[in-house]
Order: C-alpha cells, then sequence, then structure tokens
C-alpha cells in the first residue's frame, strides 16, 4: 500500500529555508533584532556592539525573559497574568526580609552567614509558586477570569511588598545572593568556555539524535547538510556569545582592589575577562527545561492543546482546571527566579521592584510570536521578545533619545509586532497592513527626521505602492 | 443476527438530566449489546446527543443509572468513560486544532519515554500505521489539524476513538462533513468494528443510513424516548413518524 503512495512523495525543488525547516516567523524576529543591532550599532560608532554593551544587554534582558518564559504558558491556555511585576516585588521582599531581618531576628544567623542566601531563595521560590497555584485555582476551580484575578493581584501584592519592608529600601543583600545579579557573579573566562563548549556539544547532539531517531522509524528527514548548517549554527551562535562576555575585562582598579582583599599584589599587565555571567547561565536552564516541558512532556502537550481547543482537551480526559494552578503555579516560580535576578542585580530590595514589568514581560511575549487567541507560542520567541525590547530601550538610551520618545517608541513596536504577525496568518489583513505602512511610514520619518527625508520616504512609498499594485498586492 | 440474550454491553437506565428547569433528558432507557449498532434519532434538540454525552462524561447525569457489562459504574468525566472503554466521536470532532495528527490521536494518552517524556516519533510510527488502514491517502502527518481536510479531521477522530481497544463507541453524526466516498468509508468501518464485537451508538440525521447501518433505533423526541424498534421489522416511514409524531406506529405498538 505505501509502495503504490511513493510517486507523491517525489522530491521537489525546495527553497533554502524549506530545507532548513526553520520558522519563518523566527527568520523575521531575528532579521528584526539584527536591524536594530546594526542600526544602533552605526549610531553609536560600535558601541552598543562591544562586549561591554552586549555583557549588560544581557544581563538587563534576563528577568524579564525569565517572566517572559512563564507568560508564553499562561497565554498559551489563553490566560493573562498582570500581577507578576507585583509578585516579583512580593517575592523579592520575602527574600529581603528573610535575609536581612527574619533569619538574623528569629533565628540568630550572623549576617554573611552561608545558609542566607539559599534560605531567602528557597522562600522566595515557595511564595512565588504558592502565590501563583493560589491565583490559578481561583481562576481555573473558582473560574473567575483571569485578567481580573491578576489585576487584583497586582494590586495586593505590590502593596503586601510594601507592608513586609515597611517601604524601606532593604540592602545591601547577602553577598551570596548578589552572585545571581550579573556582574558580580560570572563563571569566569576558562568556566564559560568549558560551559560554551558543552553545551554546543550538546546542541549538535540533540540535532543529530532527532535525526536519528525519525530514520529509525523511516520517517521524512532534511537534508543532512540541512542538520550540519543548523548544528553549526547553534554551536557559533553558543561559543560566540562566550567569546564576547569574555572579552568584556574586569575593570583595573576592581582586579587591584580584589588581589588586596587577598593580600596580593596585582601583577603588571595581567586582565581577566568576566565571562559569562550566573544570571545569564540561569535564563539558558530556563529556556532549556520551559522548552523540554513545552515540547517533551505531557504538562506542554496538555498546555498547547487546551489553548487550542480548551473543550476538546476537557473531553480528551485533560483536567484542564488543575493544568490552569499548574500553569500559574511555574508562572509563579518564574517570578520568584526573576525576582532573585532583579533584586540581585540592584543589590537591595527597593519598594518599586518590578514596576511596570507585567506589560514588559506580556510585550516580550507576544512580540515573541504568542498568540493571545491561545495555543501558539514558542519559549525562545518570548526571550527574543524580551531582547529585542531591551535592545530598543537600551539603544535609544545610548543614542540619546528622550525618555518619553523610548517609551512611544517601545510601545509601538509592540502593536507593529502584532500587526505584522496578523499581516502574516491573514491574508485578507494583508493589503490593509500594506497601505498603513506606506502612509504612516512616511509620516513617522517626518516626526523623526525632517521634512527632505520624509519627502524621499513618500515617494518610495509611492513608487511601492503602484508596485504592488500592479502585482495585485494592494 | 445480534444475540440478546447475555447481559447487555451497556445499559443506560431511566437517565435523567435537565439544564435549568428544562428537561433535556427525560426517564430514558436504553442498551446496546456486542457486536449491535444502535441508532439514536430525533429531531434537533431532541436530546440525543445529551444522553450520549452522560455515557461519554461529557455531562453528569442528574438521576438514573449506567451499567457496563451488567455491572454499575459511575461516570463523572471523560476520564471514567475511557477507563472503561467507551470512546466517542463528537460532532465536533474535538480535536485541538494547533496540535498535529498524532499529537491529537495521543491526546490524554501519550506513549511516553522511560524518562517520561512524550515519546513522538513512537506516536507518529502509530499513527501512521493506523492510518494507513483507515486512510490509505493521508500524508499531513507534521501539519496541525487545522489544515486538514473535513474527512481528513474526521479520520483523525475515528482513529483516535478506535485506537485504544474501544469496546463501545459513540458516533455522534459521523458523517455529517462527509462527501459521499467518505461516507460510504465510514460505513464500512461501522461495518468492520460490528464484526470485532464492538458496540457502537450512532446518532445521525439520515433515516436511510439508519435503516442500512443500524440493527435497532432509538428514538426521541422533547427529551422522552418515544421507543426502540428493530430496523428490518420497521419502513422509513415508519421511523419518519415516530420522529415527527413523537409516536410508535400502530402495527408495533403491541
Amino acid at each position: 500500500m505505501s509502495d503504490t503512495a511513493r510517486p507523491a512523495e517525489q522530491p521537489r525543488r525546495r527553497s533554502l529555508i524549506d530545507s532548513l525547516e526553520i520558522d519563518t516567523r523566527l527568520l523575521g524576529m531575528i532579521a528584526a533584532f539584527a536591524v536594530i543591532c546594526i542600526a544602533f550599532s552605526v549610531m553609536t560608532d560600535g558601541r552598543f556592539l562591544s562586549a561591554r554593551n552586549i555583557f549588560n544587554l544581557s544581563i538587563q534582558t534576563v528577568s524579564v525573559a525569565i517572566m517572559a518564559t512563564g507568560m508564553v504558558f499562561v497565554i498559551v491556555t489563553r490566560h493573562i497574568d498582570l500581577s507578576v511585576g507585583a509578585l516579583l516585588a512580593t517575592c523579592s521582599a520575602v527574600m529581603a526580609m528573610t535575609q536581612k531581618a527574619w533569619l538574623p531576628d528569629y533565628l540568630g544567623l550572623e549576617l554573611g552567614h552561608w545558609a542566607i542566601a539559599p534560605v531567602a531563595i528557597i522562600a522566595g521560590l515557595l511564595a512565588g509558586t504558592l502565590i501563583g497555584a493560589a491565583q490559578g485555582w481561583l481562576v481555573g476551580y473558582l473560574t473567575i477570569p483571569a485578567f481580573i484575578v491578576t489585576l487584583g493581584g497586582l494590586l495586593i501584592w505590590r502593596n503586601v511588598a510594601w507592608y513586609l519592608t515597611g517601604g524601606q529600601t532593604i540592602g545591601p543583600l547577602d553577598e551570596n545572593f548578589q552572585l545571581f545579579g550579573g556582574i558580580n557573579g560570572t563563571l569566569g573566562v576558562t568556566g564559560s568556555w568549558v560551559f560554551g563548549i558543552v553545551a554546543a556539544a550538546v546542541a549538535v547532539w540533540i540535532v543529530f539524535s532527532a535525526r536519528r531517531a525519525k530514520l529509525r522509524h523511516e520517517f521524512p528527514v532534511k537534508p543532512l547538510w540541512a542538520e550540519g548548517v543548523l548544528a553549526a549554527g547553534f554551536a557559533a551562535l553558543i561559543l560566540g556569545f562566550i567569546a564576547i562576555v569574555n572579552a568584556y575585562q574586569v575593570p583595573l582598579g576592581r582586579l587591584r582592589r580584589e588581589f588586596e582583599a587577598r593580600g596580593e599584589v596585582l601583577p603588571e599587565g595581567y586582565t581577566e575577562g568576566y565571562g559569562l555571567p550566573y544570571s545569564v547561565l540561569l535564563l539558558f536552564v530556563v529556556a532549556v527545561v520551559m522548552t523540554m516541558v513545552a515540547r517533551k512532556t505531557r504538562l506542554g502537550r496538555y498546555i498547547f492543546a487546551t489553548g487550542g481547543n480548551p473543550d476538546s482537551a476537557e473531553l480528551s480526559g485533560i483536567n484542564t482546571r488543575f493544568l490552569t494552578v499548574k500553569v500559574f503555579a511555574i508562572m509563579g516560580f518564574l517570578c520568584a527566579l526573576s525576582a532573585v535576578v532583579a533584586s540581585a542585580r540592584l543589590t537591595n530590595h527597593a519598594n518599586d521592584i518590578g514596576t511596570l514589568d507585567e506589560l514588559r514581560v506580556i510585550a516580550a511575549a507576544v512580540i515573541g510570536g504568542t498568540a493571545l487567541s491561545g495555543g501558539l507560542g514558542t519559549i525562545y520567541g518570548a526571550i527574543l521578545g524580551a531582547l529585542i525590547m531591551q535592545s530598543l530601550q537600551s539603544g535609544m538610551a545610548m543614542v540619546g533619545v528622550d525618555a518619553p520618545f523610548q517609551n512611544i517608541v517601545v510601545g509601538a513596536v509592540l502593536v507593529e509586532a502584532v500587526l505584522l504577525d496578523i499581516a502574516y496568518r491573514v491574508p485578507t489583513v494583508r493589503p490593509k497592513a500594506l497601505l498603513f505602512h506606506l502612509i504612516g511610514l512616511p509620516i513617522l520619518i517626518f516626526v523623526a527626521f525632517g521634512w527632505l527625508f520624509a519627502l524621499i520616504a513618500a515617494i518610495v512609498a509611492v513608487a511601492l505602492g503602484f508596485a504592488a499594485r500592479q502585482k495585485g498586492m494592494l | 443476527m445480534v444475540d440478546r440474550t447475555g447481559t447487555p454491553l451497556v445499559e443506560m437506565r431511566d437517565i435523567s438530566i435537565s439544564f435549568g428547569g428544562i428537561k433535556a433528558v427525560d426517564h430514558v432507557s436504553v442498551d446496546l449489546y456486542p457486536g449491535e449498532v444502535v441508532g439514536l434519532l430525533g429531531h434537533n434538540g431532541a436530546g440525543k446527543s445529551t444522553l450520549i454525552k452522560c455515557l461519554s462524561g461529557a455531562y453528569r447525569k442528574d438521576a438514573g443509572q449506567i451499567f457496563v457489562d451488567g455491572k454499575e459504574v459511575d461516570i463523572q468525566n471523560p476520564r471514567d468513560a475511557r477507563t472503561h472503554n467507551i470512546e466517542t466521536i463528537y460532532q465536533t470532532l474535538a480535536l485541538a486544532d494547533n496540535l498535529d495528527a498524532s499529537a491529537n490521536l495521543f491526546l490524554g494518552r501519550e506513549i511516553t519515554t522511560p524518562l517520561g517524556f512524550v515519546d513522538d516519533a513512537a506516536m507518529e510510527a502509530e499513527t501512521r500505521k493506523i492510518m494507513g488502514r483507515l486512510n490509505p491517502n493521508f500524508r499531513k502527518f507534521n501539519a496541525p489539524v487545522s489544515a486538514l481536510s473535513g474527512g481528513q479531521r474526521q479520520s483523525v477522530a475515528i482513529a483516535r476513538a478506535v485506537y485504544f481497544n474501544a469496546r463501545v463507541l459513540i458516533m455522534d453524526e459521523p458523517t455529517a462533513a462527509l462527501g459521499p466516498q467518505e461516507t460510504q468509508m465510514v460505513a464500512d468501518l461501522i461495518n468492520e468494528l460490528r464484526k470485532q464485537g464492538l458496540g457502537i451508538f450512532l446518532i445521525d440525521h439520515d433515516v436511510h443510513a439508519v435503516k442500512r447501518l443500524c440493527d435497532r433505533a432509538a428514538v426521541m423526541k422533547n427529551g422522552e424516548l418515544v421507543g426502540v424498534v428493530k430496523v428490518d421489522e420497521v419502513t422509513e416511514d415508519d421511523i419518519l413518524a415516530m420522529i415527527i409524531l413523537g409516536k410508535k406506529p400502530e402495527h408495533l405498538a403491541a
């Protein structure tokens, strides 16, 4: 039976992208990210793509990116979580109070005791997970819309954090705790290379073991060269990033202080690279684990099935109520993890920590291709979304764009990303979206760069408009 | 002929369910023997689907009893129904549109590796096997089911119901969205499954199809059971009369 069907599977000519089987949406995001990087790099004489800035960009992205991976699950199941920034604040407050007040006062642990950081982190993670689960229970079992539960949560947890600390800034945080903040805790050059090589090797192994599994069942596979290109791409990405963070040198003053602290003298000409920050390593682990959960576990399968069609998921015997609790509990856990990174980066807990993070997190997930209608979304997309937003924000700050315009641009980019996504998926929207851009972009250029550039843009737009019309696209 | 001397495979006794004061199903009793196809007929809103959803676990009955192999069972949700090997093909198909065929086929019952991860390759291999039997032209194993045609989606839903050794199969208008060729395919499948000793509840509007495929027909009207008749003993007009008038024909009303 299968033999007679063979001719239907005749190899047809495939384009490069087809052969590589890369998601076109991912490709679009990478292209957008590349454009942003190149543009800012040109405008800042290369400072934007310096080792130092890439290092900073990566540690600034971690907190939002970690939460965005959890938001993917929340949005995929057709819910929303508006409380993540406030929950981050509560977890941060719990951890700060645990290490600075509760452990020293009630258990008599001296400040600086080795157990303080682990106990504080566990307390924070527990708090986050429990609060998340409780919100999930209200949504799943008591059927209150997630929008309402988490909007209430936003007010409640923001102010629980305030109440816990009495509004005070708590710091400086424990030294071991601060290792998760970024610049205060890095793997060092050698450690980073070891990690990078192992990670690259694992990435290559995963690509080829997936291919072997397919071949074992005699499924069609992509050509060997395509797998090779893909594996090499992953490896190059990982090792390239390691090379960059290793190239960022620890300032001489700091090295001198470190040597003095050990009672040594800084040798002449001695240099040291920072290497991979622990916080970025943490994001890497979160990304891998969340991707595994999404693709390789029943939980992930059920999350996507429920998002695609809640009724059919229920009819297939999936306990969608309990699933909702789990999804929000994961979100809460990740908020706590982000709280560790965010407060450690600032070296203290401040009352306004995580303010407006809910919007950044949702925006990152949405820019990363998560559909608010549910059932669609990827972990790597959300992380890339967070990275794009952070790059825009810090790039504009470096170029010297006024603060109000920075936020206006980020807001516009969010709407634009969703518009492009819809235009990509819904053919009937495409002409309208094209027209919108042909009219809108010259106006935008007029506001940003004045009438000369706007005139050029308008002429180009009209030419493109006629070309599109002749091709029947308008 | 179907042997109705033993214990019925499924017996639904005095089932009632109401929604906000309206009795959707009112003291209905139906049974089903191994190797038998029982058609459920009636107007829209007669309560056919509601009755059957009590058996598949989608709804919880207000009153009445359900027996499987003569033993009373408690079906609270679709999971319970599945543990009694009662499988359902819903009118809406109940597929997750964003997932591919094998993810849908195994939804809720994934094959896992020893480490507890879902084994996509093994599931796809099994899917290819069963689809090769049910619908040899099926090719789109890696596309989300939203990209499939009505017939292809139907075959995924059918594959899901028969793959896991179903003993009782509930089909809610399985041919409503199908062309003539695919309808014939479903009819052949029903006959094959019946030979294997499954019991099938078939909800259908098409009296001809019921007359052709079923052993007995149960007719419902306004939530009540009008009567159960052996299709060989009645004409199509008799069945139509039961549906429309809500009365058993004179010559059968013993």
